[in-house]
């Protein structure tokens, strides 16, 4: 850090944590099969057989998982990749 | 009834009669007519950039098919929407056209390119009939015990099959 630092630094706000990470969420729906569930964690995210079942069992039992976490513009993205397949995603920050 | 997909030698192939086929062709046509129009706005500039509405669709199909992104945000999933839903939309026509081109009475062979797109085409068309049919988790039990005279009984052994012909789908691409 220099010394030149002006004498008033804005403070960021306390509603803004860019610590915090963002989630990409996924809810339970009766269409999209079990199998296809899996399948998609796999293709979208590159996860080994037994991470994609087990998210894809927390989608059925407990109604949503958290499959991936990042920056907000890395979860709008793989988002956006879920809708393609048509599994219901949401983003949020994580809190 | 088809045997459903199995794996084949640089992709996947399926057998269907074609009744099958014509039932398969007429629910895609139908889920490309939804998705076709688009919302998107009148501006001539936002139209070519792909930009459109940031309005969730009112017909609960187009709804569940270009679900809000943000649960509890509406302005963060209206910017989203506006800035993604064209390209979400152009996806789903690409695969329902790919599907429409491939299918065919008989023995058919299909990449495993067009295997995908035919799994999102299957999955859309699933999903469409889903919200339309009100289906829950217990369907299979549902149309097992539902009467052959039931007005719901076509749609729902309809619905069924598609279910059953993604099935294998997901697992000869696997």
């Amino acid at each position: 850090m220099g010394s030149t630092a002006p004498a008033e630094v804005e403070r960021p706000s306390s509603d803004v944590r860019p610590d915090l990470p963002w989630l990409t969420i996924v809810w339970n729906d009766p269409v999209n099969l079990m199998s296809y569930v899996t399948y998609v964690f796999q293709t979208v995210f590159g996860y080994p057989r037994q991470k994609a079942e087990k998210l894809m069992m927390d989608v059925h039992h407990k109604g949503r998982a958290v499959v991936s976490n990042g920056t907000r513009e890395e979860m709008e993205r793989d988002v956006q990749i879920l809708h393609s397949y048509g599994l219901w995603a949401t983003v949020q920050q994580d809190k | 009834m088809s045997a459903g997909f199995r794996a084949a030698r640089d992709g996947v192939s399926v057998h269907l009669d074609a009744g099958e086929v014509s039932i398969l062709r007429s629910l895609v046509s139908q889920v490309l007519g939804l998705v076709e129009p688009g919302a998107t706005g009148d501006d001539p500039l936002e139209r070519a950039l792909g930009i459109g509405s940031a309005t969730p669709p009112d017909d609960p199909v187009l709804a569940r098919l270009f679900p809000s992104a943000y649960a509890e945000d509406d302005e963060a999933a209206g910017e989203f929407r506006r800035y993604t839903e064209a390209t979400l939309r152009d996806g789903k026509r690409a695969d329902a056209t790919t599907l429409l081109e491939t299918a065919a009475p008989g023995r058919l062979t299909l990449t495993s390119e067009q295997g995908q797109a035919w799994l999102r085409a299957l999955n859309d068309v699933r999903l469409a009939l889903g919200v339309r049919l009100e289906v829950t988790e217990e369907v299979h039990e549902e149309i097992a015990s539902m009467s052959e005279d039931d007005p719901r009984y076509p749609a729902f052994v309809t619905y069924d099959w598609l279910t059953y012909l993604q099935d294998t789908l997901v697992r000869a691409l696997w």
